[in-house]
């Protein structure tokens, strides 16, 4: 499987999932915003991070540089988009995905774990997640409060399009574990073809199974069965 | 505009040091040129008043390759690594504006770090505020906060540690200390003397606007009712554009393009181009129209005096001027030569084709006052009478009012606001005892740790300086490190005063008996003077920085009680000293008498005895006691491993409260499995370290029979509840 | 009465935001973009007697709230 990291000026977390590839064996690319074209990828990867600083709308300035067209021409044509935090953001400027963040509920940065409900395992990137759906990723954003009108919530709930959801422990979904207010604690959703994944915790974070524990392995894991399953 | 003394008296220079400068140069200076004395000679760039002292801390050992004298300090961590940490103050700009205060402070410590070589992997802040009744006190807390979670989180920099205290000593001057630590190549350190003459000094970052003129004169003025018109002083930091700086320098430096780097931090152009040149000996031009500016019509003064953020000054070797234009240029930073080397040891600028200003280095730097200020001696405080009740007091209460008292409170609402995984690397987060963070790629990490102790401090300000660096050391042995080197930020009042200056002496005659017994030197830091308004000083605060080494991340230690039916022991031995002890100050209202002795012999002992059963895997947890005694170290293990505990009344000569709150210095708890109990006690005997066994983990609560009876969920609401109910 | 309120950066002040804008339109193919400054902007429904009262209220609460008069600075337009 390939992989192009894109980085953009004010990106902090491509290192981050660069060294994740790398651990599972995704050959990877880091891809300059001022590119036009994408290098030959199975798999497009957003990071997360501050791009242009989240200045005017987080996400919005990077959803207009130059690489981005080809980003969105990938994605039509069903390649695979992974969007982690700020890469959620970007993608929902782009309109690759439906929806907005907003500034958290609290209007703090939230840096912490949280445990989150795998809700769709019938993905590319969640397969892995099957056996243990229930996993804890870390979350670090300021705008990560997922909001919807009434019509696209529904449609995304009824074509089970809603990829990840904030619970506690046992999986249980309610307020009290919602740490941003996002609607129906939406954590992650996936397009309707679901190539495309945005995602606010960040997996790449826990892959070390002596530091963090592999709730995030697990998601890149599920990427490799696919290109094991694909050839 | 022709200079006369109110000219003069407000740009902080006093009647004798214009005198001096007249002697220096053979002329009166122009405007400019008295600008530029203005801010070097004050006391935030020339250290006048504090380098006499400051010369006596001890600043190496085998693992120092940098001590203080460049922009960060720097230690040897082996196979070729190294770790580049400096702490800085920026108090008197987050007082007037808290967010941007303390934004830009993060953003100078980075730029101290990241100019060396180094990428920055982790930073530590030590912020102070007045009593949270006070009416500041709130606006201020969110404000610095807000502004050093919005800097270091855009960076992309987790930051690993802290502590946020409240002292009414701080109503009217607050405290934010930013530390950074940054990860280097030994063989690629770059340095900030400037080689060579007729080389092109280069400008590089953000353009320069009117930020901040005068900030370190501020920062070395009293405030007082005329503060409000000090306002337009404080400069407005850009994380974005640093972020863009930090890529575009580290790729530079991935060559050996660059003869020296400095950036500009305090008295901006002025402080960097005069530092640069005089390190190297040599002099320096500069062409004031090749400045890239921000705002129209800035005059050479503006020019040189401005605080705008996020620049830095390079000098490059011949040829590789293009190459580096190309790399900024990427990055969308300016990029522009300003100037040369010369041998002339001057400081020249031209503006218009016209010679604005001409001083020789010397005048700046070397030549620059230094005093040797009067100083009195903190009167000693003998032991005085304790408060008669304290006997009658619950222990079960105590412990409960000292858990929920605002500085003993969890922080959480704190750090949450700061990333503290990002860049991967992340084992110990704030909460701890250390931040710890794993140095990338390899199986080893380092242990940072953060402390000061104001109340010990202001009653003892040898011994308060001693213990402030022993806290560092022993937190750093509570996660398995072997401490290596602090870096210490000294935040005190006006050292013109007696009383002042006095503290700072003895503060640092402590500091310095600690550093040397524990072969734990000082390779960075700064000083704050003028911490006071109204002509109330604060509390003499010496902030300590410490960073240790775990060769191996298997060896790290945490302090969360591991599993019930454990031993509990506590190394080294209680005397019962409750003067200055939170449960004197939290539950008796009583602030007098003085602090606890530190016996440094017995801190060296304990500390290598507790590594070694560290590194033997004997400990299953460990926690080092400082403030609030046995008990508050207690609860703080059980809460964090919810794991409670059973506690035996101790069989000394003390009476309980002596025993289970007093704050001797020099001890630990540590938690042993019963299997271990008997080697442990072996090699403690062996190396007459003094240990009781004081009781065994156990489920859900903590206890001491008729005593104390609490649920470890009932301790966790008590010591979260302040800060949620404050902050709302 | 409704009232509205422009908050924005004193002139030597950076605006950050203001910049990266800018030079993104400029990428994006605007090239006569001078300059560009980021604000806040305000609508406040006031019920008070007296234009004289309205504004007196109006000003305060640009002063102590609104605005950090430090780096800001405020514009009320009386419609």
């Amino acid at each position: 499987m390939k992989s192009s990291v894109v980085v953009f000026p004010g990106s902090n977390c491509d290192r981050d999932v660069a060294v994740a590839l790398k651990k599972f064996n995704i050959k990877n690319q880091m891809v300059w915003h001022e590119e036009s074209s994408l290098p030959k990828s199975d798999l497009v990867v957003l990071p997360g991070g501050f791009s242009y600083g989240d200045y005017l709308r987080s996400g919005c300035i990077a959803s207009k540089s130059k690489i981005i067209n080809d980003v969105i021409k990938h994605g039509k044509n069903g390649g695979l988009i992974l969007g982690i935090c700020n890469g959620f953001q970007i993608l929902i400027e782009t309109g690759l995905l439906p929806g907005v963040l907003l500034r958290n509920k609290r209007l703090r940065f939230i840096s912490k774990s949280v445990f989150l409900k795998v809700e769709n395992t019938n993905n590319i990137f969640c397969k892995n997640y099957k056996k243990k759906n229930i996993i804890e990723l870390p979350i670090a954003h300021n705008e990560g409060n997922y909001f919807a009108n009434n019509y696209l919530i529904q449609k995304l709930e009824d074509l089970n399009l809603v990829a990840f959801k904030y619970c506690n422990q046992e999986g249980k979904i309610e307020k009290n574990f919602n740490p941003n207010g996002s609607l129906n604690n939406i954590a992650g959703i996936l397009n309707e073809n679901k190539n495309i994944l945005g995602m606010m915790p960040h997996p790449e974070r826990f892959i070390d199974p002596y530091l963090s524990g592999e709730d995030g392995s697990n998601l890149f894991k599920s990427l490799l069965n696919l290109y094991k399953n694909e050839n | 505009m022709k200079i006369n003394p109110q000219i003069i008296k407000k740009h902080g220079i006093k009647t004798d040091e214009y005198k001096k400068i007249i002697k220096l140069i053979g002329r009166e200076p122009n405007m400019l040129e008295l600008g530029i004395f203005s801010a070097m000679w004050n006391e935030h760039c020339s250290y006048k008043s504090s380098k006499k002292y400051l010369k006596t801390l001890p600043t190496k050992n085998n693992k120092v390759i940098q001590g203080p004298g460049e922009n960060a300090g720097v230690i040897d961590i082996e196979d070729g690594d190294a770790i580049v940490f400096k702490i800085e103050s920026h108090n008197h700009p987050s007082f007037i504006e808290p967010y941007q205060g303390a934004a830009t402070g993060v953003g100078g410590i980075l730029r101290d770090i990241f100019t060396m070589g180094a990428r920055p992997i982790a930073t530590l802040n030590s912020i102070h505020f007045g009593d949270p009744s006070h009416l500041k006190t709130k606006n201020l807390l969110h404000g610095v906060v807000s502004g050093i979670g919005g800097y270091g989180n855009c960076m992309g920099i987790p930051t690993l540690g802290g502590e946020v205290k409240f002292n009414s000593t701080y109503n009217e001057n607050i405290l934010v200390n930013a530390m950074a630590v940054g990860l280097v190549k030994k063989n690629k350190i770059f340095y900030s003397k400037a080689k060579g003459i007729n080389k092109s000094v280069i400008y590089v970052g953000s353009k320069t606007g009117r930020d901040g003129i005068h900030g370190a004169s501020m920062a070395s003025a009293e405030f007082d009712e005329n503060t409000e018109e000090k306002k337009p002083t404080v400069q407005v930091g850009d994380p974005f554009t640093e972020k863009l700086l930090l890529e575009a320098c580290l790729e530079l430096m991935q060559d050996d393009s660059i003869i020296s780097i400095q950036d500009m931090g305090a008295a901006g152009l002025t402080s960097s181009s005069i530092e640069m040149a005089s390190k190297g000996n040599l002099g320096i031009e500069i062409n004031m129209n090749k400045i890239p500016c921000r705002e129209e019509n800035m005059t050479p003064y503006e020019m040189m005096l401005s605080e705008s953020q996020e620049r830095m000054l390079l000098i490059l070797n011949a040829g590789k001027e293009e190459d580096a234009r190309k790399i900024f240029t990427k990055w969308d930073l300016d990029f522009s030569v300003i100037g040369k080397t010369t041998d002339t040891k001057n400081l020249v600028l031209n503006y218009n084709d016209k010679e604005v200003a001409n001083l020789p280095l010397s005048a700046l730097s070397t030549d620059a006052p230094l005093y040797d200020r009067k100083w009195k001696k903190s009167l000693e405080i003998k032991k005085i009478d304790t408060p008669k009740k304290f006997e009658s007091e619950s222990l079960s209460e105590s412990l409960k009012k000292i858990l929920s008292s605002p500085n003993n409170s969890a922080k959480n609402w704190v750090w949450e606001q700061y990333d503290q995984t990002v860049m991967g690397d992340t084992i110990q987060s704030p909460g701890g005892d250390s931040g710890v963070v794993r140095i990338h790629g390899k199986n080893k990490a380092i242990a940072l740790t953060i402390d000061s102790s104001t109340d010990y401090c202001l009653a003892d300000p040898i011994t308060g300086g001693k213990q402030t660096v022993c806290e560092a050391w022993r937190n750093l042995i509570s996660v398995g490190a072997n401490p290596v080197a602090i870096t210490n930020c000294l935040n005190f009042g006006n050292p013109e005063k007696e009383i002042v200056m006095g503290q700072f002496v003895e503060t640092i005659d402590g500091i310095k008996q600690a550093c040397q017994y524990l072969n734990f030197p000082v390779v960075s830091g700064n000083v704050s003077f003028y911490n006071e308004t109204n002509n109330n000083s604060i509390s003499p605060t010496p902030t300590v920085g410490g960073v240790g080494l775990i060769k191996n991340i298997n060896n790290m230690m945490t302090s969360n009680f591991k599993n019930v039916g454990n031993f509990i022991f506590i190394i080294g031995k209680t005397l019962g000293h409750l003067y200055q002890s939170e449960f004197f100050k939290e539950v008796m209202n009583f602030n007098d008498g003085p602090p606890p002795k530190v016996n440094l012999f017995n801190e060296k002992n304990n500390g290598y005895a507790v590594l070694d059963l560290i590194s033997k895997n004997l400990a299953e947890s460990v926690h080092d006691i400082s403030s609030g005694g046995i008990l508050l170290s207690l609860a703080e293990m059980c809460i964090r491993g919810k794991i409670g505990a059973n506690i035996n009344m101790p069989k000394v000569n003390l009476n309980k409260h002596e025993y289970f709150f007093g704050e001797d210095q020099s001890r630990y708890i540590i938690e042993v499995k019963i299997g271990h109990k008997k080697e442990v006690e072996k090699i403690l005997k062996k190396q007459s370290i003094f240990y009781e066994e004081i009781g065994k983990t156990q489920k859900d609560e903590i206890y001491i029979e008729k005593e104390l009876k609490i649920n470890i969920n009932e301790l966790i609401e008590l010591n979260t509840n302040w800060f949620k109910r404050y902050i709302t | 009465m409704k009232v509205s309120i422009t908050v924005t950066l004193k002139k030597d002040v950076l605006d950050p935001q203001g910049k990266v804008v800018k030079q993104t339109l400029e990428n994006m193919g605007y090239s006569k973009i001078q300059s560009v400054r980021q604000g806040k902007y305000f609508e406040i429904e006031v019920e008070e007697s007296g234009e004289e009262n309205i504004r007196k209220t109006v000003d305060e609460i640009c002063k102590k709230l609104l605005t950090n008069t430090v780096i800001e600075d405020y514009k009320i337009n009386y419609n």
